[in-house]
């Protein structure tokens, strides 16, 4: 009997481990390990957010689902790796800390045959003064809506805004990233049109005067260097439209920003002309950088050997091209294909854990030295793809021993579907409806924009909110393993 | 109020583009948006299924 350990229950690991132990059966264990006892469909804590939905409707208990599958669930969060085992047994193993089932603060051992580190970010607020509280969580200057409970507390925050401006007080939102290193663009966009449609319903928009700030080069970047779409006869740019959708909501903006400090309503930055400035604000939302989870690992001596498994930033090495190299020779064929550790073949990662060689957008600079460009985005869909890909090669590996084939899921050669909202109401909601393909531009294949245009393509209008909507109901019915869940796609 | 005055704003918005009335309307016309809705799901079942 082998045992397969995933850490993390997100889009990547709760993918990996239901997929794992549906082609496993009993005959093999498969091990969860997440210090969340709740699912959390991500997507939608955007309308948390803005009061659209309760944390209830995007949240479940993980136990029960665990239970039915036959999942071993550890409410636990990995601290360290040993891929050698220690001192007397050549078992590899994690180490846990538990934070729930009666066991708070208790570490265990857990030993494996195969382990998955699907972690996803961990949510670095701290890397930017004021951003932070100092002690890994958010401050009290800027509201987050990472997390179902940063966005109920954030929708909360919002109301009084509103309720501010009705009695006629002018009121300054500001919306977009809190580092210069931040991905996760997408999520803001979201936001601060889900904002500007509610303050419109509420009739409050016009004393409310709302901001996008970004470290973007250009208005619809969003990390993948943006993305040419063909529309009526033209091929264009993602940035026409962000920036027609930004000015026909009179949203101004400011791009190319590292905000590199908070203070109780203001917002300091430094763009990439060099110049600083500052941003006052009543309310503000701004993505935190994501870092990995923070594991160290350890050699069978007991050495860290920490840096030989991950980044600087925490994601773990896989199968990519990680040698640093000009903007001008990156390669499609530098992204991972397998997301097998190199060191440790019985590691994966996927996800967001993942390293990736390098960003998708182009690398910039200010003047200064800072480095001002998203880091690249793993969406939803390449998560879920990547992690039943993983799931695939380990179920593989254990059925036909070490020399089985294993399974590929380059994001150079897959393509994205992802639907943005821009505001939500049954006949009155809008979202941008997108598809790319493929994720991570190929300039050998497809000269000029990077993408097949055939497939890439952007449109906004209701219809997009409806797609929103459905599949808010339908991952979330996939993730509960109800009737036909291996049916819905990732 | 037309969006057309959003042009006047900054100088940002002034080289941008805003949708018509007409476009606008779409944008929300039930109608439209149901064929659309049935056109957008059929281009990512295509996307999804060559990524798969
Ligand atoms: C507000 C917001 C909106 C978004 N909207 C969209 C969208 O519309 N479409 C889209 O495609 N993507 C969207 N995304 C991105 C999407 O949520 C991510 O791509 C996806 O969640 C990544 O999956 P993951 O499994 O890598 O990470 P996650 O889903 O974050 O999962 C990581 C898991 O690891 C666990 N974990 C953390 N540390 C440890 C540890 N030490 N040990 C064990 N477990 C640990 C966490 O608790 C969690 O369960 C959005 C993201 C945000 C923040």
């Amino acid at each position: 009997m082998a045992r397969l350990v995933v850490l993390g229950a997100g889009v990547a690991g709760h993918t990996t481990a239901t997929f794992a132990k549906k082609w496993l059966g009993n005959g093999h264990e498969v091990v969860v390990v997440t210090p969340n006892s709740l699912w959390n469909w991500i997507p939608s804590n955007i309308w948390v957010g803005v009061g659209g939905m309760s944390k209830e409707d995007v949240v479940f208990p993980l136990a029960p689902v665990y239970q039915k599958a036959g999942i071993d669930f550890r409410q636990a969060k990995a601290v360290s790796i040993h891929p050698e085992g220690k001192d007397g047994s050549d078992t590899p193993y994690v180490t846990v800390e538990y934070t729930g089932q009666n066991k708070e603060g208790q570490t265990e051992e857990i030993t494996y045959d195969y382990l998955v580190n699907a972690t996803g970010p961990k949510l670095n607020f701290d890397a930017t003064p004021g951003l932070g509280n100092g002690e890994g969580g958010i401050g009290s200057n800027t509201v987050s809506v990472c997390t179902a409970d940063h966005a109920v507390h954030a929708s909360q925050e919002l109301k009084q805004v509103f309720e501010k401006a009705k009695r006629g007080e002018r009121q300054k939102i500001l919306v977009g990233t809190g580092h210069g290193m931040c991905t996760c663009q997408g999520a803001a966009f979201e936001y601060i049109h889900n904002i500007h449609h509610e303050a419109e319903k509420a009739g409050v928009r016009d004393n409310v005067d709302i901001k996008w700030i970004s470290n973007e080069a250009f208005l619809g970047d969003f990390g993948m260097g943006g993305m040419h779409m063909k529309v009526n006869g033209y091929v264009v740019s993602s940035r026409i439209f962000a920036e027609s959708l930004y000015t026909e909501r009179n949203i101004p903006w400011i791009i190319g920003a590292h905000v590199n400090k908070i203070e109780e309503g203001k917002a300091h930055y430094e763009l990439l002309d060099g110049s600083t400035g500052e941003e006052e604000f009543d309310f503000a939302m701004l993505i935190p950088p994501f870092a990995g989870a923070g594991m160290k690992a350890y050699d069978k001596a007991g050495e860290d050997i920490t840096s030989k498994i991950f980044n600087p930033g925490g994601f773990m090495f896989v199968d990519g091209d990680y040698a640093p190299k000009p903007y001008d020779e990156w390669k499609a064929a530098d992204w991972p294909r397998t997301y097998q550790n190199r060191d440790y073949k019985n590691i994966f990662a996927a996800g967001i854990a993942f390293a990736p060689p390098h960003i998708i957008s182009k690398p910039a600079k200010s003047p200064n030295g800072t480095p001002i460009n998203p880091t690249p985005p793993r969406t939803g869909m390449p998560s879920g793809i990547i992690g039943k890909a993983v799931a695939h090669s380990i179920v593989d590996l254990i059925k036909n021993g070490s020399s089985a084939h294993l399974h590929e899921a380059s994001m150079a050669e897959m393509g994205a579907a992802c639907v943005a909202s821009a505001g939500k109401g049954l006949t009155g909601g809008q979202a941008a409806a997108m598809t790319i393909y493929p994720v991570v531009p190929d300039f050998d294949k497809y000269p000029g924009t990077g993408r097949d245009t055939e497939y890439t393509f952007g449109e906004i209008g209701l219809a997009g909110h409806w797609i929103k909507h459905i599949l808010h109901h339908l991952f979330i019915w996939k993730a509960k393993l109800k009737p036909g869940w291996t049916l819905i796609p990732e | 109020m037309s969006v057309e005055e959003n042009f006047a704003k900054n100088s940002e918005f002034n080289l941008s583009m805003v949708p018509s009335k007409f476009a606008s309307f779409m944008r929300t016309c039930v109608i439209w948006q149901f064929i659309r809705f049935v056109a957008i799901n059929l281009k990512m079942i295509i996307v999804v299924r060559k990524s798969h």
